[in-house]
C-alpha cells in the first residue's frame, strides 16, 4: 500500500494503518540478530530503495555513526540527556547511553550510493540496492 | 550527568490509554519526559521525534500545561512500508503544575527531537532563603 497525502489527517490514519498491517512481519526473517533493539527501525520500499527510518530523540548528528557493508547496515552511536546539576528530578523518564544495532537487509546495497538524513530526531536511510540485487526483465525470443 | 558506559534499551513508545482517548482519530503517543526544578524555574523536556518547532502547541491554562506535538507524515508520503518496529503519531501530554509561573516568560527550544520547555516561577513563588539569626 502507497500511502497517499490527502488531507494531513486522514495521512497520518492511513500511514498508522498500513504500519501496523507490517507490524511482526518476519520481513527480516532470522537475518537481524538484533530484531528489537534500539533503536526501532521501519523499513520502507521506495521504488527500488530500501528506506530505513529510526527514531532517535535526544541523540546529536556528531554522536551518531552509520555503517553499510555488503547487505548490512550498522547504526550506532550514544544517547545522551543532560539536566542542571543543581536542578531536583521531579521525573525521569529518558533513557540515555550507548546503541549499537547492526540489520541484514534482504538485498546487497549499493553503500557508495547510501544518504543519511538526520533531522527533528529521525534518521532516514536511503539504501539502494546494488546493479546485481536489482531485477532484470528477461526478453522471450 | 552522562552514563555512556550502559546501553540503551528499546522501549515500545507509550500510547494514550482509553481513559485520555481523544476526539481525533489516529494514535497518540504519550512522550516520554523529564521534569526538573531549579530555583528560578520549572524545566519540561520530553521526546518528540519528528516534529519539528512549528508543530509544537504549548498551553498553559488554570495550572493545567499540556504540549502538544503534531507529525507530519507528508516524509512517508509514496513510501511502501514493508517491515515495522514502531508506529508514527501526535504526541500529547498533560500536566498540572503546582509551582505559580510566570507565564508570560514561558520559553521553548526544540533540538533533535527533544523539547525543552522552561517555565520560570513567579516572582512570590520563588523560595526566600531565611538566615537564622
Amino acid at each position: 500500500m502507497v500511502i497517499r497525502m490527502r488531507d494531513p489527517f486522514a495521512a497520518l490514519l492511513g500511514l498508522q494503518r498500513a504500519m501496523e498491517g507490517v507490524m511482526g512481519t518476519d520481513w527480516f526473517a532470522n537475518r537481524t540478530s538484533g530484531a528489537g533493539a534500539f533503536p526501532l527501525v521501519n523499513v520502507f520500499n521506495d521504488g527500488e530503495d530500501f528506506v530505513l527510518v529510526a527514531e532517535l530523540p535526544g541523540v546529536k548528528k556528531e554522536d551518531l555513526d552509520i555503517q553499510v557493508h555488503g547487505d548490512t547496515v550498522r547504526i550506532q552511536g550514544k544517547k545522551t540527556v543532560a539536566h542542571e546539576a543543581d536542578a531536583s528530578v521531579h521525573r525521569r523518564e529518558r533513557a540515555a547511553g550507548q546503541f549499537d544495532r547492526t540489520l541484514t537487509l534482504p538485498a546487497e546495497l549499493d553503500a557508495a550510493k547510501v544518504s543519511a538524513e538526520y533531522r527533528d530526531g529521525v534518521l532516514t536511510l536511503r539504501l539502494p540496492r546494488a546493479e546485481s540485487a536489482k531485477p532484470r526483465t528477461v526478453s522471450i525470443n | 550527568m552522562s552514563m555512556v558506559t550502559q546501553e540503551v534499551a528499546a522501549r515500545a513508545k507509550r500510547e494514550l490509554d482509553p481513559a485520555e482517548e481523544r476526539t481525533e482519530a489516529g494514535t497518540f503517543f504519550s512522550p516520554y519526559t523529564d521534569i526538573h526544578e531549579t530555583e528560578q524555574a520549572v524545566v519540561v523536556s520530553m521526546e518528540m521525534p519528528g516534529v519539528d518547532k512549528a508543530s509544537i502547541d504549548i498551553r498553559l491554562d488554570k495550572g493545567v500545561l499540556t504540549i502538544k506535538g503534531t507529525v507530519d507524515p507528508a516524509r512517508y508520503e509514496q513510501l511502501k512500508p514493508i517491515y515495522s518496529e514502531y508506529n508514527v503519531g501526535n504526541y500529547v501530554r498533560t500536566f498540572s503544575v503546582s509551582t505559580k509561573i510566570d507565564a508570560a516568560r514561558i520559553s521553548a527550544t526544540v533540538a533533535d527531537g527533544v523539547l525543552t520547555v522552561e517555565l520560570p516561577k513567579a516572582a512570590e513563588a520563588i523560595a526566600k532563603r531565611i538566615s537564622v539569626r
